[in-house]
């Protein structure tokens, strides 16, 4: 259902990863993850090594943070994100390369893995593991499954549908085998005997090297699928691969499966084998207006700037810097932000494709519609919500957009209709947290 | 020819007293016993349903006044103490007299202040544009000028200067309170109209470190406490880094407008002072 | 340095606009346009070029002076409409008639509602009913086809197949009979017939509509419904008495039927949004052109059948929704 094609332009997809020059100074934001931020246990004048916890998720639903280099905590202070909002940061100087000694740096694969379920989960939790495919969902939460529901399937995402994104692609090409081990211990994890592992078509490298890896582990299964965005959605992902509908407002698990990004399948193996936390993960940096695109392992605090500088970013030549893909991304204020957890690539895009074009009336052509991958009708939604009619979208179900940008991507009449259902999805948002507070 | 009318004309009266037999019943049957007080409260309000109250519109508030059988809590912002005077008698209740109010905006960021460094390309609303980004400028806290307030506002009487990027309220200002809740940053602030219309204000919501601030907008509010000092009537608080004046102490004596350093605080509809030049610098950046 | 820009995703576009879908559909209109030139001549030259020019010049005369806004001429909707009304009428309609037409199509059919996207009715079709009521006479003398001809004052008119039938079988003449006084199935589907500019060749129309179906300008549900519908809600008449209704062949075509289920009822503005409803839509449209032909006092429906239905679609909309993601299905 639904669904477009953009040009897929992965400029990088041939790239190797390559491993990012230690930075001067990194900044580690405190809020990596979905939902709570994480609290400081370090402070300012402490030396840490690679790797040590230097704060502690403290809720249900937010995840540890580990220090990605070796050196001195100079401050903790505010630091802007990628929307330019400051928020706590912890400041680190460089120093050395010293890393935890628990960790190990050796690349000797480890395929068995004796721990229980529990272990498992409390080791992914220790080690900062969150869903790497964007959203930054704690990965323990994930295992840990409600009461009742019985896990089917686990899924693994290596669809990467965004356009210039090529990180996954590289993982799955260049850590296939670890990744399988760490495919094998979220199974064990969750308790299911099936893996199935999504991989659209337009990566046949990576399908085939996955395809002979999945032999010798009994149970997962790589499923080639057609090239359509959003498919890398968790729910798109479901269907194409169980065919099962995940209900509107809930998660996987109702339909017996739990999706996890390969990145998080990777992370995971060397979080449990390697005993490695999560403090490096692997970005794209690419776009038209990028001379070199490169896939670089990068520490977790390093800044953006940085990593444009090494694939040659011209500032005069670039219109726009987005952190994520074409499709989902976020239009970056400045380049002077860490990279974080969630940064799967930076797209740089010329001035002459930086701006929208311009907006005329809608010809109810219908386009957004049939595109709109959870069956909705944005023209609807978007009019509406800019009238403020907002009881009506919210019977019109505008809290299932999952703001795949597919409809204005699609819209002839360059209508900014994702714009206009975020203002609806955020006055209905409003409106229902009034209403559960009553 | 006789008859024919005749016939038609006693038929048509045959008909019309039965109906009206029928409505008398229906009516009698099905009548709304109502407090007369509301009719007489609603006709005393505005009537321009504007929801500045807090209620949908003024029959609700009329009927909510009644019911509460007190004014506490409640106040009309349009008609203002004159209104709830009025409504006070119909009630038999004596009105607290609330000062006029009016939409104050509490961000000078203009476009020569806070130059922009980077370029909006969306939707004008700033609802969005606040859930997107920080602001053209990077105050995380100012006006974003795309016109929220405008649109919430029935009156007519705020509107964007295209000079400045900022809205500006005008004397139609009926003190209902929509922009206040359109704005996703709280830029706006009821305060009181005061005396001839002079007004004091720290025209910056910026909580951030001074620095930070003044990084982005070169008339925020530092938090530097000057003006703290400088008050004679402890009108003045500073929390956050943000200087905030009480307007229910604030005595108008202007002596923390020349004290402030980045000229943040506003003075309005005052005589031109005879002093020295700073403070004519002041008030001419000040607009 | 030029300063970042920054908007919520998405940030790429495909590259289609208005002005694409509206070239799209003109460009599809080319060999429908050749052929109605090649059968006759000049006069419909003349009076297509009439009525795109005019449609246009309105358009713009009415944004810029009446609505005081942006004039968007240039998006070709207006030459599109004035293309699709000039194909909707006979030849030899005089050229005031034309302009009047384009004026009651764009100013009444288009801008009154507020322009582009806004129009509740097919404003080429608006234009058209407008002077098939006004100017009955003018509107229904059709003139026969010529190998392309230059005159444009020697011309013979006669009835088009769809009015020779439906007159002969008032007369009570025998079906048989009036099949052979209409062209054969090869003439008919090449155009070669009496009848409006444009919509004679139901061939060249096919044509354009599998462009326009090639380039997804157009999906395949209304023309299919549309057509479908036709076919057996005739075929059912003809096999009730084959002596009093129309073989259904016949209906596909002759008359508007082709030009009207290909271009006016997929007209995007004015049809639904949803696959189902577009289908509803496409019956719908099929079923009134049946009855409005064999029972109505018109020989030709399409027009008026399109337009009930065009104001059925905002209903469609409202209660005919896409399949939600996720909805549960009452088992």
């Amino acid at each position: 259902m639904g669904g477009v094609h953009p040009e897929e332009n992965k400029l990088s997809a041939t790239k190797p990863i390559e491993v990012f020059p230690l930075p001067q100074k990194v900044y580690i934001p405190l809020s990596q993850s979905l939902g709570a931020p994480s609290k400081p246990v370090v402070k300012k004048g402490d030396t840490v090594k690679v790797g040590q916890l230097i704060a502690q998720g403290e809720s249900f639903i937010s995840s540890n943070i580990h220090s990605s280099v070796s050196g001195k905590v100079s401050k903790i202070d505010d630091y802007p994100d990628a929307s330019g909002y400051r928020r706590q940061a912890v400041f680190i100087d460089v120093e050395g390369d010293e890393w935890e000694e628990s960790i190990d740096r050796s690349p000797v694969l480890i395929r068995e893995c004796n721990l229980s379920a529990e272990e498992i989960t409390a080791r992914i939790k220790a080690a900062g593991i969150v869903g790497l495919g964007g959203a930054t969902f704690p990965s323990h939460v994930k295992l840990m499954v409600p009461n009742g529901k019985k896990p089917e399937y686990l899924i693994i995402n290596g669809v990467e549908c965004e356009p210039y994104l090529t990180s996954d692609h590289r993982l799955m090409l260049e850590k296939g085998e670890e990744m399988m081990v760490g495919i094998s211990i979220l199974m064990k994890g969750l308790g299911v005997s099936k893996a199935l592992i999504g991989v659209e078509n337009n990566k046949p490298d990576a399908i085939s090297h996955l395809q002979k890896l999945a032999q010798s582990w009994p149970g997962v299964e790589v499923h080639p699928l057609k090239v359509q965005y959003p498919q890398g959605g968790e729910k798109q992902l479901i269907k194409a691969l169980v065919n099962r509908e995940v209900p509107s407002g809930k998660l996987p698990i109702e339909v017996g499966c739990v999706v996890n990004n390969v990145g998080t399948a990777f992370a995971v193996y060397e979080a449990i084998q390697k005993n490695k936390p999560l403090f490096e993960r692997v970005v794209t940096v690419t776009g038209k207006a990028i001379p070199r695109p490169a896939n670089y392992l990068v520490r977790v605090g390093t800044l953006v700037s940085e990593l444009l500088m090494q694939s040659g970013y011209d500032e005069n030549k670039s219109g726009k810097v987005i952190n994520g893909g074409p499709m989902m991304g976020k239009a970056l204020s400045t380049i002077e932000v860490p990279v974080v957890k969630g940064s799967s690539g930076i797209l740089v895009m010329p001035e002459q494709e930086s701006r929208r074009m311009k907006e005329v009336n809608c010809i109810r052509c219908s386009r957004c519609a049939s595109a709109c991958p959870m069956g909705l009708e944005p023209y609807l939604l978007a009019t509406m919500s800019s009238l403020s009619m907002i009881e009506s979208v919210e019977n019109e179900r505008i809290m299932d957009c999952i703001e795949c940008g597919s409809c204005q991507y699609t819209c002839p009449s360059g209508r900014q209709l994702l714009d206009y259902i975020r203002v609806g999805k955020g006055a209905v948002g409003k409106m229902i947290r009034a209403r559960s507070a009553k | 020819m006789n008859e024919v009318i005749l016939y038609s004309l006693v038929s048509l009266a045959g008909i019309g007293s039965v109906m009206a037999v029928v409505l008398y019943f229906v009516a009698q049957k099905f009548k709304v016993i109502e407090d007369p007080r509301i009719d007489d409260v609603e006709a005393s309000l505005p009537g321009a349903n504007c929801g500045g109250c807090g209620f949908a519109g003024c029959r609700n508030f009329a009927e909510a006044l009644v019911k509460n059988e007190s004014l506490e809590g409640l106040n009309c912002p349009v008609g203002g103490s004159a209104t709830m005077t009025v409504v006070a008698e119909i009630m038999g209740l004596a009105a607290d007299a609330s000062e006029p109010k009016i939409a104050v905006v509490r961000c000078n960021g203009s476009r020569s202040h806070a130059p922009a460094k980077v370029v909006l390309d969306g939707v004008s609303s700033c609802a969005f544009a606040h859930s997107l980004f920080s602001g053209e400028s990077g105050c995380p806290n100012g006006c974003l000028g795309l016109g929220d307030c405008v649109t919430s506002c029935q009156f007519d009487a705020i509107h964007i200067d295209p000079q400045t990027g900022l809205p500006v309220v005008n004397e139609k200002c009926v003190a209902c309170g929509a922009c206040v809740k359109a704005c996703p940053r709280g830029v706006i602030e009821l305060r009181n109209k005061g005396k001839k219309d002079r007004r004091i204000f720290v025209s910056c919501i910026n909580t951030e470190k001074g620095a930070v601030a003044k990084k982005n907008c070169e008339v925020a509010c530092i938090g530097c406490g000057k003006c703290v000092k400088a008050c004679p009537f402890e009108a003045i608080t500073l929390s956050n880094n943000l200087a905030y004046i009480d307007f229910e102490k604030c005595k108008l004596c202007r002596k923390c407008v020349a004290e402030c350093p980045t000229g943040a605080i506003h003075e309005l509809n005052f005589p031109p002072r005879k002093e020295a030049a700073p403070a004519e610098a002041l008030t001419e950046a000040n607009g | 340095m030029n300063l970042l820009t920054i908007s919520g995703s998405p940030h790429v576009h495909n590259d289609q606009s208005v002005k694409k879908i509206m070239f799209g559909v003109i460009i599809s209109l080319i060999p429908a346009m050749l052929v109605s030139f090649y059968f006759f001549g000049l006069p419909s030259i003349i009076l297509t070029l009439t009525a795109v020019i005019s449609c246009a010049l309105f358009e713009f005369l009415i944004q810029k002076y009446l609505l005081h806004t942006e004039p968007s001429v240039t998006d070709g909707s207006a030459m599109l409409t004035g293309l699709l009304l000039a194909f909707n009428v006979p030849s030899n309609l005089p050229i005031w008639m034309m302009i009047v037409g384009s004026l009651v199509a764009i100013g009444i059919g288009k801008m009154s509602f507020g322009g582009l996207g806004k129009n509740p009715f097919n404003p080429a079709l608006v234009g058209r009913v407008f002077l098939l009521i006004s100017f009955p006479v003018d509107m229904t003398s059709w003139p026969l086809p010529q190998n392309f001809t230059t005159s444009l004052t020697d011309v013979v008119t006669g009835p088009t197949p769809l009015g020779i039938v439906k007159e002969g079988l008032k007369k009570g003449d025998a079906m048989a009979d009036l099949m052979t006084q209409v062209p054969d199935y090869v003439n008919l589907l090449l155009g070669n017939m009496g009848g409006s500019i444009g919509e004679v060749s139901a061939l060249a129309i096919i044509i354009g509509g599998l462009y326009m179906l090639v380039k997804k300008i157009i999906s395949w549900h209304i023309p299919v419904a549309f057509i479908g519908s036709v076919l057996v809600f005739a075929a059912i008449l003809n096999l009730v008495n084959p002596a009093l209704y129309v073989n259904p062949l016949f209906h596909l075509v002759t008359g508007g039927l082709m030009l009207g289920a290909i271009y006016m009822a997929t007209d995007m503005v004015t049809s639904p949004m949803s696959a189902l409803s577009m289908i509803i839509y496409g019956v719908g449209c099929g079923i009134l052109t049946v009855l409005i032909r064999v029972f109505g006092a018109y020989p030709e429906g399409v027009s008026f059948a399109i337009l009930i239905m065009n104001a059925l679609t905002p209903i469609l909309n409202k209660y005919i929704k896409p399949k939600r993601f996720g909805e549960v299905v009452a088992a």
